[in-house]
């Protein structure tokens, strides 16, 4: 089994999920991904080279350039960014719970 | 363990489902998404306007450091004490299209409730977005990095 073809393992790494936030809404050359990081640009095609190979991105010729594009489609597959959405409301929830028990009390 | 709270987003579908059961009368979680200073501490949004009547408005208001970071508005369309709110949901500033949600109250017992939020969006492609946005800091983001997304997005 070829672990860089893992999701999972793809988003593990900061770095690469800043890359897919970055990506959330637009498409950008890989110039333009690595000048939002200090990290060295070969260290930055690295991460998108396993993103590109699980997927998670996709490359476009754009004249010279190559776009990378977001593929949602392949995120669904990732409990862990849904995750954070439920853990979201599950938090304001348990607030909403706490303060109207206590409202209730007054 | 069960979850209490549950988000249900089926592949390629422009919804997605949030189900959440209280240990709370229904009528006090009606309440709580009713007022307009409940909903500031439990949303932790500032409530610049919320008018809690079929055909009224809202407009909510998120700060960080003394910057506002998120504005959202809608407009209420039902409103049925203590069952239903039927209201349109619009982030400004940020190029997602307006939203449907409707909620349903539900009594389950005289102490407990089942609140469900079905979320409409425009397309599939703007609901997958929105669950991608880093809004939760589990995500191990720095918060100034989740305002540099959300004000890239103005």
């Amino acid at each position: 089994m070829n672990l860089r073809r893992d999701v999972f393992q793809a988003i593990a790494d900061p770095t690469r999920r800043s890359i897919l936030l970055l990506l959330t809404t637009q498409s950008m050359t890989a110039g333009a991904i690595a000048s939002n990081f200090d990290t060295a640009r070969p260290t930055v095609s690295k991460h998108l080279q396993i993103l590109t190979e699980c997927e998670l991105l996709r490359q476009e010729q754009q004249g010279r350039e190559i776009y990378y594009h977001f593929n949602p489609t392949k995120m669904k597959e990732i409990a862990d960014f849904l995750e954070p959405f439920r853990k979201m409301w599950d938090d304001k929830f348990n607030k909403l719970e706490e303060i109207m028990k206590n409202y209730k009390k007054e | 363990m069960e979850q209490k709270t549950k988000v249900i987003a089926e592949n390629g579908k422009q919804e997605l489902t949030i189900t959440r059961e209280f240990d709370l009368p229904v009528e006090l979680v009606f309440k709580a998404y009713s007022e307009s200073e409940l909903i500031e501490q439990w949303m932790g949004t500032k409530v610049l306007k919320l008018e809690s009547k079929k055909h009224g408005s809202y407009q909510f208001e998120t700060s960080h450091e003394g910057n506002v970071v998120f504005r959202a508005n809608g407009v209420i369309h039902e409103y049925v004490l203590n069952e239903k709110i039927t209201r349109t949901f619009e982030m400004e500033n940020t190029p997602f299209p307006v939203q449907l949600e409707y909620l349903e109250f539900e009594k389950l017992t005289e102490t407990t409730s089942r609140l469900t939020i079905l979320q409409l969006f425009k397309s599939p492609k703007f609901r997958d977005q929105l669950l991608q946005m880093p809004f939760a800091q589990g995500i191990n983001m720095a918060h100034n990095r989740l305002q540099e997304i959300i004000s890239s997005l103005k």
